[in-house]
C-alpha cells in the first residue's frame, strides 16, 4: 500500500471500538437517521466474517429474528456505527462461519471462549 | 483560470459525518515553479499562458537548451522532470520563478482531470470496442473474432472509422467537474472525489472547471 494513502487510511480509522473476534456475539448501536430526527438502533448478533482491512475493514453480523436469519454487513470504522459491546467471546475454529446458515436450532450456537 | 501539475497517488475513500463514503483520488499537486510567464499584450504570443515545473530530474539528466531555460530561479540545480503549459484567460499574475502550490484550490471547488489512461496494448474488437463476438457452440468459428468489416462489390471498400483491432489505452483524456474534498497543503495534496485516468504514479493536470 502507498505510504501516502496508508496515512490518509489511518486518520480514519476508530480506535473507540472494542477488538472483535469471529464468534464473538456483540450488541451494535446503530445511528439511524429518520427525517431530521437520529435514534440509536440496537442489532444483536453472531460475528461471522471479517474483510478488508484498515478504513476498508467491515464485519458481518448474522442473527436469527423470528425464524428468519438476517445478516448486516458493518463497515467497522464508519461513523454510523455508536458503539459496539462484546457479550461473549466465541470459541471457533474457522475464520468464515458460513455454515451458520445451513443451522437452525441447537447446532447453530457457538462455545464460549473459556480463559480470555 | 488555474492550473496545475500533479501525479495520481492512488485511491481510497473518505467517511462523511452522515456514515456515507465518499470516493477519492488522492493526488499529489505541486509544488509547481513557473517558468515562463506568457501573457498575451506583453509578449506577443497570442495566448496568456504560465509554463510549469513539477518533480525532480538529474540535472545531467537535461540537455543544455532546456537547462538554460531555468536560469535565474532555483530549477537550475534541481530541473523538473515534467514541464508543461497551462493556458489561462487573463495575463498571470505570476512570475518566473514563483511556486504554485496546491492551496491555490479550495475545498468544495470544481476541477477538470487531464490525465493519460492505463496503456493496454493491441487489444482485440471485443475489449477494445465492446463486440460481442460469436458462439463458442453450436458450430461457431469465430469466438472473438469482429465478422464482417463491410458489403460486396458495392461499395467495394471498407468504410473508414471501422472498429478494428488494433492499440488501445494510453490516450489522453479529461474528466471534468470533479469536487474537491479536501486540500492538503502540508503535504501538498488534492483529495478529488471520484475517478481519474491513468494508473498510479502517472502525471496529470489539475484545472479549474471551465463548465461550473
Amino acid at each position: 500500500m502507498n505510504p501516502v494513502i496508508d496515512k490518509i487510511n489511518k486518520e480514519q480509522e476508530r480506535t473507540d471500538l472494542p477488538e472483535v473476534c469471529i464468534g464473538d456475539t456483540i450488541k451494535v448501536n446503530l445511528r439511524i437517521v429518520e427525517g431530521d430526527k437520529e435514534r440509536i438502533q440496537l442489532f444483536q448478533g453472531t460475528v461471522i466474517a471479517r474483510d478488508g482491512s484498515s478504513v476498508n475493514e467491515s464485519i458481518t453480523v448474522r442473527r436469527v429474528s423470528y425464524g428468519i436469519g438476517i445478516e448486516r454487513v458493518l463497515p467497522l470504522h464508519s461513523p454510523k456505527i455508536d458503539s459496539i459491546e462484546v457479550v461473549n467471546r466465541g470459541d471457533v475454529r474457522r475464520a468464515k462461519l458460513y455454515y451458520l446458515r445451513d443451522r437452525v436450532g441447537k447446532s447453530a450456537r457457538i462455545k464460549t471462549k473459556i480463559g480470555k | 483560470m488555474k492550473g496545475l501539475l500533479g501525479k495520481k497517488v492512488g485511491m481510497t475513500h473518505l467517511y462523511a459525518e452522515s456514515g456515507e463514503q465518499i470516493p477519492v483520488t488522492v493526488v499529489e499537486a505541486g509544488p509547481c515553479t513557473v517558468i515562463k510567464a506568457i501573457s498575451k499584450a506583453e509578449d506577443g504570443t497570442g495566448y496568456n499562458a504560465l509554463q510549469l515545473g513539477f518533480g525532480s530530474r538529474k540535472k545531467k539528466n537535461v540537455s543544455k537548451p532546456v537547462l538554460g531555460q531555468f536560469k535565474g530561479t532555483e530549477l537550475a540545480e534541481n530541473p523538473p522532470a515534467t514541464i508543461r503549459e497551462i493556458r489561462l484567460a487573463d495575463a498571470p499574475e505570476q512570475e518566473k520563478g514563483d511556486v504554485l502550490t496546491a492551496e491555490i484550490f479550495e475545498k468544495d471547488e470544481y476541477v477538470d482531470v487531464v490525465g493519460w489512461t492505463k496503456g493496454r496494448g493491441f487489444q482485440g474488437v471485443v475489449k477494445r470496442w465492446n463486440f460481442g463476438g460469436g458462439r463458442a457452440s453450436h458450430g461457431g468459428d469465430w469466438t472473438r473474432k469482429p465478422g464482417s468489416i463491410g458489403m460486396c462489390e458495392f461499395p467495394g471498400k471498407v468504410y473508414k472509422g471501422r472498429k478494428m483491432p488494433g492499440h488501445m489505452g494510453n490516450v489522453r483524456r479529461t474528466v471534468q467537474n470533479l469536487q474537491i474534498v479536501q486540500v492538503r497543503g502540508e503535504d501538498n495534496l488534492l483529495l478529488i472525489k471520484g475517478a481519474i485516468p491513468g494508473p498510479n504514479g502517472r502525471d496529470v493536470i489539475i484545472r479549474k472547471a471551465i463548465k461550473k
